[in-house]
């Protein structure tokens, strides 16, 4: 079996912090964890944090887009933090702008972004 | 390109059959990387290019070999790795190096964002299997 990206609550907001080298069946068990985790906490915001990936390579910045997709889907918005600079350069170049997919330097920034979206929300509801 | 894992005399290699073996591949080619004195940016693209392909080759090829060697040319440093599956080979060339082409699930960003990524690129593909050599240079 291989392990899992634990998914911690934090009041509204769900948080990814990945701390391992990915295998690809790691990326895929996170899709449908952080999914099912949506629906059952009702989540508004997931934070997925990236600051101990060396890398992101294609199949990861997918996961990344598509996990952004479908948690808005499911009524939460998702910003991925803390991405080293060295992995930003690589991802531009490798042609992976990962648009659609909401960042900030770190987590306590995306939190402020989190809450500045849902603000934002309330205001229009 | 030179025959640089013919010259070398230090070739690691990992049999690439799971998902685990393409991180395993990936570790190998990070730990070359940083002996060689590989500036961080250049071990980050290089890794991700050995990730692109290690999984290419494991998806496509159904596996293969990954041989990875630190190599040296006059005052440079530089890490060679190669990728050699037995699968049925690339049909189009042209095609596979295009961005956003995929025939499989990824973002077709494989072959082409792994080229970009390194100094050297060659690609020897046939009915008997794809080997992809690629080599990153420090500064």
């Amino acid at each position: 079996m291989t392990d899992r990206v634990p998914v911690l609550k934090i009041g509204d907001v769900l948080l990814v912090s990945i701390q391992t080298d990915l295998e690809d069946q790691m990326v895929l068990d996170l899709q449908e964890d952080l999914s099912n985790r949506i629906v059952a906490t009702g989540a508004r915001g997931v934070i997925i944090d990236i600051s101990a990936l060396e890398i992101v390579d294609s199949f990861v910045g997918r996961m990344l887009a598509t996990n952004a997709s479908i948690s808005r889907v499911l009524g939460a918005e998702t910003i991925v933090v803390g991405m080293r600079p060295a992995v930003a350069m690589t991802l531009v170049e490798l042609g992976l702008s990962l648009d659609g997919v909401r960042t900030a330097l770190n987590l306590e920034r995306g939190l402020g972004l989190l809450r500045r979206l849902q603000a934002s929300r309330s205001d229009r509801a | 390109m030179r025959d640089y894992g013919a010259d070398s005399v230090s070739v690691t290699e990992v049999a690439v059959a799971t998902n685990g073996d393409v991180v395993k591949a990936r570790q190998m080619v990070r730990t070359l990387a940083q002996s060689s004195g590989l500036s961080l940016v250049h071990q980050t693209k290089l890794v991700t290019a050995a990730s692109e392909l290690g999984r290419n080759m494991l998806v496509h090829g159904g596996g293969g070999t990954v041989r990875a060697s630190a190599v040296v040319e006059g005052p440079r440093k530089g890490v060679w790795v190669e990728f050699a599956d037995h699968g049925p080979g690339i049909e189009d060339i042209g095609l596979a190096l295009t961005d956003g082409w995929t025939s499989g699930n990824g973002m077709g960003l494989g072959l082409s964002g792994a080229q970009r990524l390194v100094d050297e690129f060659d690609l020897d593909t046939g009915s008997s299997g794809t080997t992809v050599r690629i080599v990153k240079w420090g500064r």
